[in-house]
């Protein structure tokens, strides 16, 4: 615990300093600079056109299904870190079953590129 | 005095904030300098002049606009959530910045010599996202919606293929640490003994992905102000646009610094015989950084359904064989065992 302490507070308090900066920053334009809003200018941006309607409208599904993908992946890359970090100690069965791991999810991404969720039109 | 600083509670923590301004003012004052530094080679390449009016040689533009934005009014669209809206550039800056507590700059100089330093920079990157997507949201305008949604997917699709690039790495090395991965590369021969040798294509595909990552050009999509303006800070002003612009700059910096430590040495000397310090790995950073530079000033931007493609279709089945490839190299010692270092590391 104290050893565990000694290495992670470090990063604590400099995730304290991070904010601590980038709040001193937006207040002192907060303070410092003019504040003058009128309705013209806290518009939304669209082209010099009055925006149509909300701008948090529907969006394609693309995008979804590439966070999808995304979290296969990156779990994948999860499972191998441990693995990674251990290779020299890793028996044989240990290298060859996570060889058989990689395989079944290349057979996956083989099938979704097939499928055609890769691809953006 | 010494007692002081490592047996009571104030003294650590005088220590640590330290050691944490040590890191975070150099880096700030380093960033100024890069930006300056990117604008005058983007100039040259292009034969202009660049930022040549404040201070000499327009050394102190980077100072001036700072100035400039602390001056600056912030505005705040109408419909906008008013706390995401400032949340997410403090989540750009606080992501990009807390990254370097685990940084080596020299043998043993780290702020947190953590044993999983790699997952650490890894974990906290995937979160700036969060600052894209939230900025795109809150805004309540179109533009920064749909570039923080394209940004949002380019930034997670090349993720994927960065962390297997660094499973490659891991694998030569046994260790997520980066001193252990920089000692591990330290031999008799200098700089062929660095990871670049053997790893060569897949520092190539790491430097592109870093690029697509911190959403540099050519894959600066999310600001291609022909289609979308510029993304996700359309509607942001004054320091905190600054803070996504020096996110964002941190995060290129930090990036040039993971390829020196992974693939480049670190602090190691190149030439045998001259010794390794810190500033062998300032000499990296800026090496890259340079790159970075050239690649902005040279290359037209991506098309979106290209990036996608080069992301998913490439990359990603090209780290994945890379890492079978040191896998079975590293356990049956081909190539004179160049894969299985961790003899030699920590």
């Amino acid at each position: 615990m104290e050893e565990m302490l000694r290495e992670y507070l470090p990063i604590l308090v400099f995730l304290a300093v991070a904010i601590g900066l980038g709040a001193i920053l937006i207040l002192a334009a907060a303070v410092l600079a003019v504040r003058n809003p009128d309705p013209e200018k806290v518009s939304a941006y669209e082209c010099g056109f009055n925006a149509f309607d909300d701008a948090r409208m529907k969006f394609d599904v693309r995008f979804y299904l590439v966070s999808i993908l995304f979290i296969i992946f990156d779990l994948e890359i999860a499972f191998l870190f441990p693995w990674a970090v251990s290779f020299k100690d890793v028996s044989m069965v240990g290298f060859w079953s996570m060889m058989v791991f990689l395989g079944v999810l290349t057979i996956g991404f083989a099938y979704e590129w097939k499928k055609g969720a890769l691809e953006w039109q | 005095m010494a007692e002081f600083f490592t047996t009571t509670g104030t003294g650590i923590a005088l220590l640590i904030l330290g050691q944490i301004l040590l890191i975070v003012v150099p880096l700030l004052v380093a960033l100024a300098f890069l930006m300056y530094a990117d604008r005058k080679i983007w100039a040259a390449v292009q034969m202009r002049r660049g930022p040549n009016v404040v201070g000499f040689y327009g050394l102190l533009q980077s100072f001036a606009d700072f100035g400039k934005y602390i001056l600056k009014e912030i505005v705040v669209p109408a419909g906008a959530d008013r706390a995401v809206f400032f949340l997410a550039p403090m989540i750009s800056l606080v992501m990009a910045l807390v990254a370097w507590a685990v940084i080596p700059f020299n043998d043993g100089w780290v702020l947190s010599d953590i044993n999983v330093a790699i997952l650490f920079v890894f974990a906290v990157s995937s979160l700036e996202v969060y600052g894209v997507i939230m900025g795109g949201w809150a805004s309540n305008s179109k533009y920064p919606f749909l570039g923080s949604l394209r940004s949002a997917a380019q930034m997670i699709s090349y993720e994927v293929s960065l962390g297997l690039i660094i499973i490659g790495v891991i694998i030569s090395t046994g260790s997520m640490n980066f001193s252990g991965i920089v000692n591990a590369q330290d031999g008799n021969l200098g700089l062929l003994n660095w990871y670049w040798l053997p790893h060569f294509p897949m520092m190539i595909l790491f430097f592109i992905s870093a690029l697509a990552e911190t959403n540099r050009p050519p894959f600066d999509l999310p600001e291609a102000e022909s289609e979308l303006v510029a993304g996700y800070q359309v509607e942001y002003s004054s320091t905190p646009f600054l803070l996504f612009m020096i996110g964002e700059l941190v995060a290129v910096v930090l990036m040039c610094a993971l390829i020196s430590l992974l693939f480049l040495g670190g602090w190691l000397s190149p030439i045998p015989g001259l010794p390794d310090g810190i500033f062998w790995m300032i000499a990296k950073i800026g090496l890259v950084f340079f790159f970075f530079s050239m690649i902005k000033a040279i290359t037209p931007r991506y098309r979106y359904d290209q990036l996608m493609r080069l992301g998913w279709k490439v990359f990603l089945p090209f780290s994945l064989v890379w890492v079978v490839f040191v896998a079975f190299a590293a356990k049956f010692d081909w190539f004179w065992g160049a894969f299985a270092r961790w003899s030699t590391g920590s």
